[in-house]
């Protein structure tokens, strides 16, 4: 049984995506980006837009996605992905437009692009990877860092009265009437990554039929900034995250109207 | 307004009006004083429900520019506007779309800083313009209108050098060319570019990566250094093109000139007065008033240098161009600089007496 037969014959049960570029990626052992980049690359396909998709990259540890996503792919400055996803849609109504961002791109420096995009309902969806923490840079604290964590900028662990406390933007982004679809998803089990792929095809089909903005959430976990093993920062993503970040859907309009 | 016929308006409606008719696709801005009217005009225009342009009042300036920044990978012809505060908060935008090579439209109607400064008029963004403004080895094509015609002139121009060049272009009036009503003549209506005009014109644009061919990536960012320099050297080597190509001035009453000013924008308006009230006192005073502030006319100026007897450069501001102008003069001649500041105009008489005073009698 070759690999032409079993694809002949409907047993393939797995297989990279057309839109996966066949290059080494620097993403750690057990970080969560090369799975989401999978999804979206198979979203795309799935959806037949590969032609009709403009890819906005972040400043973070995606910012070299375009490496990866044989995409057409502009890179925003840190924070502001969102504002050219924005004017790309309206320029290019019948384009897919989707930005990839991190916790620090997003919910920090890019706050207000994010918020305003959402709110302006403009038809573009957002992939948001929280792993709470700033992984390019080395592992400093980020607006998602839980109560408690260490990071390199808090290293005796995240203080309310030192610093806040950990921001939940995508709540903040469903109670927005600009959106259409907000959803906290996470790829730390088979079943996960499944549920996962159908938000971001949901997420890409809402933006093309023009219901609003979306925001995906995918809790990730960032083995190298946690300073764990990649089993055990999966385990610890379930015990720690999912309390303060729980997933599952927030706000589905297509859903309301059903 | 259909025809070509003269019309009244301030120097903001103009750069409105000819946006919508150069075939402008977007404009991207946030208000702020002296030059709300440029996004009020458009607003009012609606220029979506005709040419199809796309104008959308930005939550800031920091993201209108990078929706200029993200319309431009797109190779459409886009634009943004604003006021000195206002420009510093783009720098950020700017500096990307220089790196990343794209083309694109900033007028910056100047006011009077720094800081949150005056509302008033000024020239004091000239080093921001023309030296930098924000990070890293840039430069921008500067384009100095002085009058309400000019303003809508040099709309077309900026976007036509902006694509020539894959640069970003900016039109640096002040708050008197954007505020003052003139009358002038629009240009005539051009269409804005196809869907397949636009990909056959800028193959680099991120419009969706068709079959045969790669995927277009915008990004100015390179971590290899042997690679980072051959891009910065290729970005230096296309603007000593635009500096051997598209260097504009304008002269008056230079041929039999002992003394020149040299003044852009509104003060060259001022500088013209000045000549002539110079002259009735049989000072022979000429203007060369660079168009393009970068690339600068330093052939001009250095030529002018070896047949006058001093320069006077008039500015709304404390002394910037001041700096080119001796840097092309080179010590052969006294080089001088007058400026009022705060937002206060000089006047035609205080210019000649400053030409007196510092020139001729010294």
């Amino acid at each position: 049984m070759d690999r032409e037969y079993i694809i002949r014959h409907g047993r393939r049960v797995y297989g990279k995506p057309a839109l996966m570029n066949d290059v080494p990626m620097h993403y750690c052992p057990g970080c969560s980006h090369g799975v989401v980049h999978k999804l979206i690359c198979e979203a795309v396909e799935e959806m037949g837009m590969t032609e009709k998709t403009i890819a906005i990259s972040p400043v973070g540890c995606a910012v070299f996605a375009y490496k990866y996503i044989d995409l057409d792919w502009q890179e925003a400055a840190h924070g502001r992905a969102p504002a050219l996803a924005c004017a790309v849609k309206r320029l290019w109504p019948d384009r897919l437009v989707f930005t990839y961002q991190g916790d620090g791109d997003l919910a920090c420096i890019g706050t207000a692009e994010t918020i305003h995009a959402l709110s302006r309902a403009d038809n573009i969806a957002i992939i948001f990877i929280n792993n709470a923490i700033y992984g390019m840079t080395g592992g400093q604290m980020a607006p998602t860092t839980l109560y408690g964590m260490k990071t390199a900028t808090c290293p005796s662990g995240r203080q309310t009265d030192l610093h806040g406390h950990p921001l939940r933007i995508t709540e903040l982004a469903a109670a927005l009437e600009g959106t259409c679809y907000v959803t906290r998803q996470s790829v730390d089990t088979p079943a996960a990554i499944n549920k996962a792929k159908k938000a971001i095809l949901k997420a890409f089909g809402y933006s093309m039929q023009g219901r609003g903005a979306s925001l995906v959430e995918i809790v990730s976990a960032c083995s190298s900034g946690w300073k764990m093993s990649p089993e055990k920062a999966n385990l610890w993503m379930r015990e720690h995250m999912f309390s303060y970040f729980p997933p599952g859907d927030l706000k589905d309009t297509g859903r309301e109207v059903q | 307004m259909s025809g070509n016929e003269t019309t009244l308006m301030k120097g903001n409606e103009a750069i409105a009006h000819a946006a919508i008719r150069c075939g402008c696709d977007g404009y991207f801005g946030y208000p702020i004083t002296p030059q709300s009217e440029i996004l009020e005009t458009l607003a009012a225009e609606k220029p979506w429900e005709t040419t199809g342009m796309v104008v959308l009042q930005a939550e800031s300036e920091l993201a209108a520019i990078n929706m200029v920044y993200g319309g431009a990978c797109t190779g459409k012809r886009v634009m943004t506007s604003s006021s000195s505060p206002g420009i510093s908060l783009m720098q950020e935008g700017i500096s990307y779309m220089a790196g990343a090579e794209l083309p694109g439209l900033i007028v910056n109607v100047m006011r009077g800083g720094p800081g949150l400064g005056t509302i008033q008029p000024s020239q004091s963004d000239y080093f921001q313009s023309c030296k930098g403004g924000g990070h890293g080895d840039y430069r921008l094509i500067v384009l100095a209108p002085a009058s309400v015609q000019e303003m809508a002139d040099f709309t077309d121009l900026a976007f036509e050098l902006s694509f020539r060049y894959r640069n970003p272009a900016m039109i640096l009036a002040d708050g008197i060319i954007g505020q003052m009503m003139e009358k002038l003549i629009l240009p005539p209506f051009k269409p804005r570019r196809s869907e397949e005009q636009i990909i056959a014109e800028c193959p680099w644009a991120t419009t969706g990566r068709t079959a045969g061919r790669g995927p277009n990536i915008i990004t100015s960012l390179e971590l290899r250094p042997e690679e980072m320099e051959v891009i910065n050297r290729r970005i230096q080597t296309k603007y000593k093109v635009i500096e051997e190509k598209e260097v504009r001035f304008e002269s008056y009453l230079l041929d039999d000139a002992e003394y020149a000013i040299v003044a852009f924008g509104s003060a060259a308006r001022i500088a013209k007065k000045s000549i002539l009230a110079a002259r009735e006192k049989g000072i022979r005073a000429g203007l060369l008033r660079p168009v393009t502030l970068w690339p600068f006319p330093s052939e001009e100026v250095r030529a002018l240098s070896r047949r006058v007897k001093g320069i006077l450069s008039l500015e709304i501001n404390a002394g910037q161009m001041v700096e080119d102008i001796a840097l092309a003069a080179q010590g052969r001649i006294p080089v001088r600089h007058f400026g009022r500041l705060g937002g206060i105009i000089p006047t035609p008489d205080e210019v000649v007496e400053v030409l007196e005073s510092e020139l001729v009698k010294s």
